[in-house]
């Protein structure tokens, strides 16, 4: 059986059928074609495949897409304006070098932007806990968290 | 990537349309809530059910209220939800530890409260905080509704005493008294992301006459579990109620039965609490897993039982 779901993503609302087996993330890469979202584990334990769903960081690998109809997603590619000017997020890591193989930076991003939208000035401790369930094998964290500290101190809210 | 096998789904509107839905299509269907257990499965090849419903979108099962000397959690909110309640950080100390350690922040967004008992892990990180708490769940069916006690709720792993066509719908626990606090301490390697080596929670309620140098002790920066257990053995604090639950040290989340009888009364101090750890260890039935050895489980067993007393402790201190 197939369904009708309705939701925004990146801000443009759509209207698609999907079958009831799909995960969201499944929707995002093989139907709509929007690579940014990675798939690591595919079991939620990763978070490679991080969106914000109604503002909150979720793993879409395990995100029936059922549940998508009604809510709003942002993925990566909805974060650079269409005159190609980058997010401060992705600015800050490009800038603080917080991207090596660049598989984790998505869901990276996507954390952290849900973490600062809803605490625009985090301590350090809260930045940890925002991307703990983000793995990233070539880092070590330290730039990563560097760059949402400047990315927060120079675009969100005050320093702390 | 991966596909599931699932060919319908609803989103029902109410606890009553789910029932039928399950009554119709029996062992091809299966709830679902935040799915975080549910979908992981279904991936596994766990489960193969056909048709999932979906519970999230039945209105007013999401609260944490209190009522009539009752804290009462609907089973859809999420463990994100419950993490910012400071109800349930100032009454339940030992669910908030639970629920900050759980999973990660994308798993604690859409993971419910309900999901987490109904999934019936061994190492479920909320179990043994309600269990300690002395927590009854509510289950709806068809018929009408029943409560019993979370202990009666733990079958087996996976396994719970709700029916196929019953719905969990509430976690309810009586209201602790001002001289009581409860702690939970998840033994991991790794903060996120992680199932408990093993899962400790106490429930601590006391009568104190003396607190001595426990207050001093503890406010030191520097001072160990030794120097506060010291403070322990020489201030004037009995014990009216003790409580312990675990998790990962049986197939299901185990409360510690029998102890009342060992510190109800009693002066608090090491010497007790080795007696009421010795209680916990006959009832454990730990095993060697990758996770953990048996004889570390123990060990460990020992030393969170009598760290979390000083955390309840410590709390309670806060509030004198």
């Amino acid at each position: 059986m197939r369904y009708t779901i309705n939701f925004k993503l990146n801000g443009e609302e759509m209207s698609i059928e999907v079958e009831p087996s799909w995960t969201l993330l499944y929707l995002l890469r093989e139907v709509l074609g929007l690579k940014g979202t990675k798939e690591g584990c595919g079991m939620g334990e990763c978070g490679a495949c991080t969106v914000q769903i109604n503002g909150k960081a979720v793993a879409s690998c395990i995100y029936p897409v059922m549940e998508v109809d009604g809510k709003e997603v942002w993925t990566i590619e909805g974060l650079a304006q269409s005159s190609g000017t980058l997010h401060p997020l992705q600015k800050a890591f490009i800038e603080r070098g917080a991207i090596q193989c660049g598989f984790c930076t998505p869901g990276m991003i996507m954390s952290a932007k849900a973490l600062l939208e809803e605490n625009p000035s985090p301590t350090e401790e809260e930045i940890k806990e925002a991307i703990a369930g983000n793995i990233c094998r070539c880092t070590g964290y330290v730039q990563i968290i560097e760059a949402i500290k400047h990315a927060a101190e120079e675009y969100y809210g005050s320093k702390k | 990537m991966m596909k599931l096998k699932v060919k319908e789904y609803f989103k029902v509107k109410s606890i009553e349309e789910a029932i039928n839905l399950k009554i119709q299509y029996g062992e091809k269907a299966m709830f679902i809530a935040g799915g975080t257990d549910v979908i992981v499965g279904l991936k596994n090849k766990k489960w193969t059910p056909e048709v999932l419903i979906s519970l999230n979108d039945i209105p007013g099962l999401s609260y944490i209220k209190e009522e009539n000397g009752t804290v009462k959690i609907g089973a859809l909110t999420t463990h994100r939800e419950i993490e910012r309640s400071s109800l349930i950080e100032k009454k339940i100390g030992a669910l908030m530890d639970a629920v900050k350690n759980l999973g990660s922040v994308q798993i604690r967004n859409v993971a419910t409260i309900g999901g987490n008992l109904c999934n019936a892990a061994p190492s479920a990180d909320t179990a043994p905080p309600l269990l300690v708490h002395n927590a009854f769940v509510t289950l709806e069916c068809k018929g009408g509704r029943r409560s019993l006690p979370l202990e009666e709720f733990f079958l087996g792993p996976g396994k719970t005493a709700k029916k196929e066509d019953e719905v969990l719908i509430e976690i309810s626990l009586p209201t602790p008294p001002k001289t009581a606090k409860s702690a939970y301490w998840k033994h991991t390697r790794r903060a996120a992301l992680e199932l408990p080596i093993i899962g400790v929670a106490v429930y601590l309620d006391v009568d104190p006459r003396e607190y001595g140098r426990l207050q001093q002790v503890f406010d030191l920066p520097d001072s160990t579990w030794d120097d506060q257990l010291r403070a322990l053995n020489e201030s004037e604090v009995f014990c009216k109620e003790l409580r312990v639950a675990l998790g990962v040290a049986a197939p299901i989340p185990l409360k510690v039965k029998d102890l009342d009888g060992i510190v109800k009364d009693k002066h608090l101090n090491d010497q007790l609490l080795s007696e009421v750890t010795d209680v916990a260890l006959q009832k454990a039935q730990v095993r060697d897993s990758w996770r953990g050895a048996a004889w570390y489980r123990k060990e460990m067993i020992k030393v969170l039982t009598k760290r979390l007393v000083l955390i309840c402790l410590r709390r309670i201190l806060k509030e004198v």
